[in-house]
């Protein structure tokens, strides 16, 4: 029925622009005399939208209530020996009625009437959005009919109308990002009621195998994060070792140096890397990069883990280089040409004038570029999983297996696990944890960026 | 404003300056048949030029006749932009600029520049002048470049407003202010010449009497040639002034001879103010 629905919306709201139209072209001066305060399209918006909100509004309402009132319905139908008793009966009651009321067969004679019962209210509630909305509909639209004359400021009122939807869009987008912080933090607060916050973020032990029976040895897990986030810190740092020079330097490049036509043709040809999926470059350090580092290290006389930091970092360095080098080429573009030509204008050549002039002036969101990197590096999951392994080994040693704090995330998560066991609560802790790091970064990055701009505004 | 009164107001600025006649002067620039292309289409046609030393020389003309473009020409800032080829001969002091052996970084810090817009760098005052002296090793010591940077702020009278505050940014001075900088951050180098494109254009009347009067100081010590949309500024600051007109120099002489009394009938028009 709501597909129906919707169909519904579009034909009133067309009816009712094409009716609000008809009316505003009635208020045009014929031959000069006092203009309407609107053009006719926006009496015919005014009035299209005086029927879409009615409407709207009332699916919402109708999508909390309908469903509550009909499994209401078909329960109250149930015999007494079938009546759930509690939620649990209640849901599996609930199950079954739903599936005869989908066309399931069932032995049941109770649970089959019920299921009519069901499908017939489900039925019912569909008609009654119909109707009641496109009676709501028709009145809005009448209403706003009624309120059109050659001075009503239509044009205004569909401006305000705009800017309720804008606001209702970003009120989605940051309600969302509010919201997953707040459950996030739940769950870390529930983890944290289990084990202490000391242990978790100072303990230097992460060994996060808990018991599936309760009579299992060793069922406490211990859970000290600080393998993690070293493991997580020596990657990024590999990571930004290689991606830091290299993009800032192809940055300059692209600014400074290439062509306009070598410039066209490499700036895509480099942010084409950024869209090659994480996978792919994960299997590209498991199967190559770490094979090969490990084949150096050896003949070096190293000893190399099959999976190691090294590798990962490297691919992963790789994989963030156009970020560096796209946002840094931005950033030294926006560089005022002015500033360029006094530092040639007193005899500099082109590598001081960079150096001395275009560097400094651009730092500031070159530096906003980098930490944008590193928060790209360290939520990273895909290349670490298949190149850089599961073992929380506290090292600094780039040729050792580590895990990171993302990894650990996963695997905590993947799996039969007990919901509100403590090792999956760990993950929201961990979560808790990368999301308070990537949001400084952040806010850094973009206090430094805004500092910046007041510069040169 | 009407014909009248402009050329009236040009010629009593001509007359209160009063300047010697400068045409004495030995020339410091030479530019012969000089043409200038960027890509396809030629914004210089065979432009010959004599500029004297020590004397301020205007360039004036309507907007889009080249001025900036020959000003260019004179440091080879025009080297910057990729499309652009100049040919015919410049030379200063006779020796071509556009020689294949001649050092260009040499040449711009023989020949500063001054733009339309004021461009200190984002440093400290003390930094923006103490820039050109350290990348061209004219400092032997801390000291030394102290002192740089003082004779060249009080050269472009800015010393007095920014002793004290030597070490906050360039940035953060007024409009005029920062021009003034940029004069001293050119100086700082001890060039010959003085390129200045509309150095006043972005500054109000107080601020550019200002640079005006510093210009008329300069002159003792260095050749300065300055582009300027007002006549006025024109007839006050200089001796020599030369008159462009859609790629083509029309009329260079005395800046009281072509105020008033133009020989060509394009640079009596532009002068009492009837294109441009
Ligand atoms: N970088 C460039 N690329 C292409 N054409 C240019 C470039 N710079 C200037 N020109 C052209 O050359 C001609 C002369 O320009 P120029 O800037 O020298 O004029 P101007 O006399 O300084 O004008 P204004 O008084 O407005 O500053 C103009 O037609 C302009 O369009
Ligand atoms: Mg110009």
């Amino acid at each position: 029925m709501v597909p129906v629905y919707f169909v519904a919306i579009v034909v009133l709201a067309g009816l009712a622009f094409a009716a609000g139209r008809k009316r505003g072209f009635t208020f045009m001066p014929v031959g000069g005399g006092p203009r309407a305060h609107s053009l006719p399209t926006y009496h015919g918006l005014y009035t299209a939208t005086a029927a879409i909100v009615p409407m709207f509004l009332l699916l919402v309402a109708w999508g909390i209530v309908a469903p509550r009132f009909v499994d209401h319905m078909a329960l109250s139908s149930l015999p007494s020996s079938l009546a759930p008793i509690d939620d649990l009966t209640r849901d599996a009651r609930l199950r079954d009625i739903v599936g005869i009321a989908n066309g399931q067969v069932s032995a049941d004679l109770a649970l089959l009437s019920a299921g009519n019962v069901y499908a017939g209210w489900r039925e019912a509630a569909g008609w009654i959005l119909l109707i009641a909305g496109a009676a709501l509909g028709a009145l809005g639209a009448f209403w706003a009919l009624r309120n059109l004359a050659p001075r009503f400021r239509a044009r205004n009122r569909f401006e305000t109308i705009v800017k309720v939807v804008l606001i209702a869009c970003s009120a989605v987008a940051i309600l969302t990002t509010v919201g997953i912080v707040f459950s996030v933090l739940f769950e870390t607060l529930r983890f944290f009621a289990r084990y202490p916050v000391q242990d978790f973020l100072f303990g230097l032990q992460w060994s996060p195998q808990t018991a599936i029976r309760e009579d299992q040895v060793g069922s406490s897990g211990a859970f000290g994060a600080v393998p993690l986030f070293a493991g997580t810190t020596l990657i990024m740092l590999i990571a930004m070792l290689i991606a830091g020079p290299i993009g800032l330097f192809a940055a300059i490049y692209m600014a400074e140096y290439a062509s306009r036509r070598v410039r066209a043709m490499a700036k895509p040809v480099l942010e084409v890397l950024a869209g090659i999926p994480t996978v792919v470059f994960g299997f590209f350090a498991a199967l190559t990069v770490a094979p090969m580092i490990r084949q150096y290290g050896e003949m070096l006389g190293l000893e190399v883990a099959s999976e190691s930091a090294l590798a990962a970092g490297i691919v992963m360095g790789v994989m963030i280089i156009p970020f560096v080098s796209s946002l840094s080429d931005d950033i030294i573009n926006a560089v005022p040409q002015s500033l360029r030509d006094g530092s040639y204008g007193i005899g500099a050549t082109k590598a001081e004038t960079i150096k001395r002039v275009v560097l400094p002036a651009a730092l500031p969101g070159i530096v906003s570029a980098f930490m944008l990197a590193v928060s790209r590096a360290v939520g990273e999951t895909m290349i670490v999983v298949m190149a850089a392994g599961l073992s929380g080994n506290l090292t600094f040693n780039p040729l050792e297996a580590v895990t990171t704090v993302t990894v650990q995330i996963k695997t905590l998560l993947v799996g039969d696990q007990e919901f509100d066991s403590a090792k999956t609560l760990s993950a929201f802790a961990l979560g808790f944890v990368l999301f308070f790091f990537t949001l400084m970064l952040n806010i850094i990055a973009l206090r430094v960026v805004r500092k910046y701009r007041e510069q040169y505004d | 404003m009407n014909d009248a009164s402009v050329s009236a107001s040009t010629a009593a600025a001509v007359a209160a300056t009063g300047k010697p006649a400068p045409s004495t002067n030995q020339a410091k620039v030479h530019a012969a048949d000089v043409n200038v292309y960027y890509g396809e289409k030629q914004a210089l046609k065979s432009v010959s030029i004599d500029i004297p030393e020590r004397a301020v020389t205007s360039f004036i003309g309507p907007s889009g006749c080249g001025k900036s473009t020959f000003l260019r020409c004179i440091n080879r800032m025009n080297d910057t932009i990729e499309t652009c080829r100049v040919t015919g001969t410049i030379t200063i002091d006779k020796a071509d600029i556009y020689d294949s052996g001649l050092d260009v970084v040499e040449l711009r810090a023989r020949v500063g520049m001054v733009f339309q817009k004021p461009n200190p760098f984002p440093k400290s005052i003390f930094e923006n002048v103490a820039y050109g002296p350290r990348i061209h090793g004219l400092a032997r010591s801390k000291t030394d470049l102290e002192e740089i940077v003082q004779t060249s702020l009080k050269k472009a009278s800015l010393w007095e407003e920014v002793k004290d505050r030597l070490a906050e940014s360039g940035t953060g001075l007024s409009g005029g202010q920062q021009q003034r900088l940029c004069i001293a951050r050119a100086i700082a180098v001890s060039p010959e010449v003085i390129l200045m494109d509309e150095p006043c254009s972005a500054l109000d009347p107080i601020a550019t009497a200002k640079i005006e009067e510093l210009i008329d100081e300069l002159r003792e010590n260095y050749t300065i040639i300055i582009v300027t949309h007002s006549m006025q500024q024109a007839a006050r600051v200089s001796q020599r002034t030369a008159f462009f007109h859609l790629g083509v120099l029309v009329e260079t002489g005395e800046t009281d001879q072509i105020f008033t009394n133009p020989i060509d009938r394009r640079t009596q028009d532009y002068i009492t103010g009837r294109f441009g």
